[in-house]
């Protein structure tokens, strides 16, 4: 007989070698044009249960360009392991062509000439076909989405994310799981989650006062699929109300809780669950650390650190799924579960390329309607870039550096400070920016880009605490963010150092001169946590620089010496 | 025999109370806290379970919850506070659950010990690290 884990060991194999070749036809072509939708939803239908994930779309409803870290470190066991592989060496450990799609897909480099090649990426219209011909396929199909979803647009902010949640409900999700959805504000979510047409998870979601289980939030749902009773377990962003303002929502409490997800997991599978699977935003690092702490889940469908990886991670019986963010994958996950037992698995990580996708014309259309009162806004052109703009990696983007510029001039100050989110779209150089680009990359509840004075000592504890919250050996104490963005400010890190000797050499970049721990410096900065923060919202900010500026140009700069990774 | 959650709310409150009084003149250690509490005795690592949050959400308000089968008593030291002591709950022969939690207030990222003397008279402890921080920039 064969046990499980041959059972999984062989799947993988299949699943390796099946995921690779589904992913190698697109990752081997050269040229946009030999790139077809059948291609990319190719798919040999496997077992008798199938899951669709999408996760931290960020509001990004139409096709945008997105750039993957160049920078992504992983620290302690997790050194040098996936998702903590970029550029070449990531396509070398997937067997990805440079220049193909994948590589523009997956990786950082020549993002500006592929990006021309292959055009945007994502659009929930392209993301609706994809959907639709799973469901065509699989029509008992779980669509799951791992939150992050009703936050990061001018249209959400201005609906308060009624635009996301009119969309993603015509995309019928069977479930989903939260985070940024928590600065709506305590009123808002409650009443948008009340309404949903679908299960609002989050076993780790507690009341504050009670730390009990809150009760807008189910921990689990059952569905029967495929002759298979799937409980689906809810994990929410574990540290929501310290990585962003508590006092919006104050009735609730998070945290990890992997004891309580136990519990939970041992209660669904005494009920019966022949497949256990969690919706987490816990992150990629805190969910393989999880996997190995809480025994039975079968399947985690990670969020929030935004990785998108070509294939499974396996960590003891348990395999992690990774789909990227702002909408460019959907992952497919077929798995043959039998006698309450996960007996193999093949997975694909669809990209969404919006040139080869044809849009699904009721989504195109209901996304139109969403935006159609804000299209004058929306389209309205703030300025030029003649450099490529982009945010994610450990360390500044180059959007970062602009809105840490934009933040030194039109704040008066010496130096900015600019929170490490992984969200934020790119573009390319020679585009125009529009309102709509700046708000993609500031969009939020708590804008206000304050003006305050800190002394140098309060900076360094300032980048010590950020620091930790990335490069905790534990990945249980991480937050899953990047490192605050610095203007006007340079520094070295040592991220193998424990927090408080991590940083040094701060130097104040207008004079050449050491920061004094003994001296005020006047700070600017935006997206403070603390509550009745002043100061005009972030979007204005940046409007005007760029406005100021006309066609902006954003030099690489070197000002943060990292080692020890 | 089962505590409510409103009991055991009073309890905490009760020994969070208590710790709040001055317990020595000098400054002790938390090592020798506990060594006092012990007498020196050997900590098994394994006996009682404390849980709390990794990092928290309010440093002034941290909830905990320990458990200890077989415990008289479970005592709760925050080893970077300016007075270790936060709690100390004791079970009689009749505590059919030999479990509490309460809320501590933590000044800084700080080891966290529950020590479980055990009804055979053996003692054993847990440690976890609870992070305070200053918040912002998630992802």
């Amino acid at each position: 007989m064969i046990s499980r884990r041959d059972f999984l060991q062989a799947s993988m194999a299949a699943s390796a070698l099946i995921g690779g070749s589904g992913f190698g036809n697109w990752s081997r072509l050269s040229a946009q044009q030999a790139l077809t939708q059948d291609q990319l939803l190719d798919f040999d239908s496997f077992g008798n249960v199938t899951l669709i994930h999408v996760t931290d779309i960020h509001a990004q409803l139409k096709p945008i360009y997105f750039r993957e870290p160049e920078v992504n470190i992983g620290v302690g066991p997790n050194r040098g392991e996936v998702p903590h592989v970029t550029g070449a060496a990531f396509r070398a450990l997937y067997g990805i062509v440079d220049g193909s799609p994948s590589n523009y897909a997956l990786t950082y480099d020549d993002f500006t000439a592929l990006a021309k090649g292959y055009g945007r990426m994502g659009g929930l219209d392209r993301v609706a076909t994809v959907t639709n011909s799973i469901r065509a396929d699989r029509p008992e199909a779980l669509l799951l989405d791992g939150g992050d979803t009703w936050h990061g647009s001018y249209t959400c902010h201005h609906t308060a994310g009624q635009d996301m949640v009119n969309v993603m409900n015509a995309l019928r999700p069977d479930a989903m799981t939260f985070h940024w959805e928590f600065t709506l504000g305590s009123d808002r979510i409650q009443e948008l989650v009340s309404g949903l047409p679908f299960a609002a998870l989050g076993q780790n979601i507690f009341d504050a006062e009670w730390d009990e289980p809150a009760e807008l939030f189910k921990p689990y749902e059952f569905f029967e699929r495929g002759g298979i009773k799937i409980a689906v377990i809810g994990q929410a962003f574990p540290y929501t109300p310290i990585a962003n303002p508590g006092w919006m929502f104050p009735e609730y409490s998070f945290g990890i809780r992997d004891e309580h997800m136990q519990e939970i997991v041992d209660e669904v599978r005494a009920q019966g669950a022949g497949l256990v699977v969690c919706l987490s935003h816990n992150g990629f690092d805190v969910d393989k650390k999880m996997a190995g702490i809480v025994k039975g889940i079968d399947v985690i469908l990670t969020g929030h650190t935004h990785d998108a990886l070509p294939e499974p991670v396996l960590v003891g019986d348990t395999i992690l799924i990774a789909s990227g963010s702002n909408g460019k994958f959907v992952s497919r996950v077929d798995l043959n579960v039998r006698d309450g037992q996960m007996m193999g698995f093949r997975h694909k990580l669809i990209p969404i390329f919006s040139d080869v996708v044809t849009p699904d014309p009721e989504m195109a259309r209901l996304i139109d309607e969403q935006r159609a009162p804000f299209e004058p806004e929306l389209r309205e052109v703030i300025g030029q870039t003649d450099s490529l703009l982009y945010r994610r990696g450990n360390f500044n983007g180059s959007w970062d550096d602009l809105i840490c510029d934009a933040l030194l001039s039109e704040r008066d100050a010496q130096i900015a400070l600019s929170p490490g989110v992984r969200w934020g779209p790119s573009l390319i150089p020679g585009q125009d920016i529009t309102r709509e680009d700046i708000w993609n990359v500031t969009s939020m509840s708590y804008p206000e880009a304050y003006r305050s004075e800190m002394t140098g000592e309060f900076l360094k504890v300032v980048l010590e605490d950020v620091a930790d919250n990335i490069f905790n050996p534990d990945p249980y104490y991480q937050q899953g963010g990047d490192m605050v963005r610095t203007g006007g400010l340079s520094y070295a890190i040592d991220i193998s150092k424990p927090q408080g000797e991590r940083i040094s050499d701060l130097t104040l970049l207008s004079t050449g001169e050491a920061i004094d721990p003994e001296k005020s410096y006047v700070v600017a900065g935006w997206a403070s946590v603390n509550e009745g923060t002043e100061g005009p919202p972030i979007w204005n900010v940046v409007e005007n620089h760029i406005a100021g500026q006309g066609t902006v140009h954003v030099a690489d700069r070197d000002n943060v010496k990292v080692t020890g990774g | 025999m089962e505590f409510s959650r409103r009991e055991t709310l009073a309890l905490g409150a009760g020994a969070a109370a208590l710790s709040m009084l001055p317990l020595r003149s000098f400054a002790a250690t938390a090592d020798e806290m506990i060594a006092e509490f012990t007498g020196g005795a050997d900590l098994a690592q394994d006996g009682v379970t404390l849980t709390a949050p990794e990092i928290a959400e309010n440093g002034n308000t941290v909830p905990i919850e320990v458990s200890a089968p077989g415990a008289s008593e479970i005592r709760v030291y925050a080893t970077g506070n300016p007075t270790p002591p936060v709690a100390a709950f004791a079970f009689g022969p009749l505590a059919g659950s030999r479990a509490a939690s309460t809320r501590i207030r933590l000044a800084e990222t700080q080891n966290v010990v529950a020590v479980a003397k055990l009804e055979d008279g053996s003692f054993a402890q847990s440690t976890k690290l609870i992070k305070v921080t200053i918040g912002g920039c998630g992802g």
